[in-house]
């Protein structure tokens, strides 16, 4: 595949994850942050967010496990992922991680378990996503193209 | 050549990817930046120290362990933060003489009216939304200009308010200001007055007359 082609496809691709709710501005103001002097800015911030997640979740099932669930531990790494997620744009996950803090507001064990299966599914979309949008990107760079969309 | 701004900006979070983020929008718009994960090492940082706090008077004491050795034009900080808050953070430095006229911006996810008007009328410039973006930058920039004194002839104009002009965000050194030797002249009509001015009316209790301003054109009852 050409660059050209390579190119057309990240920008379809890429189009298709802000129409999906996957992604939104705050990713665009992401990539704006990157330039020759930062050139993995945002592999890097994605990175550190795919790293959070995960401890995230983990320790979200841990405290759903419990004899009795300390909500307030719930909600402040629901809190964590929620600012983590705003702060790259990943808008679908930002959107359970609101429901998940009125749920667990509420003291609701089997709401919190519901929001941790969807916040997992989402991440798990999320990540592998993100990872084909950075393939297409070192494809273009291996093709000799700037990877800027 | 990028020119190595004149501007340097402590920023607070204790989020990683947060701490991430903020710096290199700052360094985007030429700032230079230093970050912490918390209220307690930002006050470290700032050389702040309670027990010479409690002593100021009219010439504070100095210790060498108080003197903050790096200038620094504003203060970004996180306000959910676990153990002090930025809110916290905010009322310890417009409580210190020191540290006071070092202008502070607050950050939240979470646009709390109340919050809002908490941190402005307890002295923060701006209240930024999170996630900040590029265009906040720009916002930043009046605050930390008015910050600025005149850069220093070995002795500077006095003016009567003599623990503001200990300022060590000043960036020359602390050595001018350390000697309690000050002759306080009644009138004086230099810049640096008005500048004093000026950041005093900043932090005037008058704060919640002025429109506060948000980013992401978000207009909230206060």
């Amino acid at each position: 595949m050409d660059v050209a082609q390579l190119k057309r496809q990240l920008i379809a691709f890429t189009e298709l994850l802000y129409r999906e709710g996957f992604l939104d501005e705050q990713f665009n103001q992401l990539q704006q942050l990157q330039d020759e002097n930062n050139p993995n800015f945002v592999a890097e911030v994605v990175t550190l967010f795919f790293e959070d997640a995960e401890r995230i979740l983990n320790e979200l099932a841990n405290n759903l496990d419990q004899q009795s669930v300390d909500f307030k531990k719930v909600d402040a790494h629901v809190h964590q992922l929620k600012g983590s997620s705003s702060s790259i744009g990943a808008q679908r996950i930002q959107r359970v991680c609101i429901i998940f803090r009125t749920v667990c507001n509420e003291k609701n064990v089997e709401g919190c378990l519901k929001c941790l299966q969807q916040l997992k599914h989402e991440y798990a979309l999320m990540k592998s996503k993100l990872e084909t949008l950075f393939n297409l990107e070192q494809q273009i760079l291996a093709a000799g193209g700037p990877p800027s969309i | 050549m990028e020119v190595k701004s004149q501007f340097h900006v402590l920023a607070v979070d204790d989020s990683l990817i947060d701490r991430k983020l903020i710096e290199r929008l700052l360094k985007t718009s030429s700032y230079q930046v230093t970050t912490v994960d918390s209220g307690s090492k930002a006050l470290e940082f700032l050389g702040f120290r309670e027990e010479d706090e409690q002593s100021s008077s009219d010439y504070p004491s100095i210790s060498p362990s108080s003197q903050r050795v790096v200038e620094v034009n504003l203060i970004i900080t996180d306000y959910c933060m676990p153990g002090m808050t930025g809110y916290d953070l905010l009322k310890k430095i417009k409580e210190s003489s020191s540290l006071r006229n070092i202008p502070v911006v607050i950050m939240s996810s979470e646009n709390v009216p109340s919050r809002v008007s908490r941190c402005l009328e307890e002295g923060a410039e701006e209240f930024f939304l999170k996630p900040v973006k590029l265009s906040d930058m720009s916002r930043l920039r009046p605050h930390m200009k008015r910050t600025k004194l005149i850069p220093q002839k070995p002795e500077p104009e006095k003016d009567e308010k003599q623990e503001e002009e200990l300022e060590p965000e000043n960036k020359h050194q602390i050595q001018q200001q350390s000697n309690s030797n000050y002759h306080p002249q009644t009138q004086s009509n230099t810049s640096n007055n008005k500048r004093k001015a000026a950041v005093e009316e900043a932090i005037s209790p008058d704060i919640t007359t002025r429109r506060p301003r948000y980013s992401g054109g978000v207009t909230t009852a206060v």
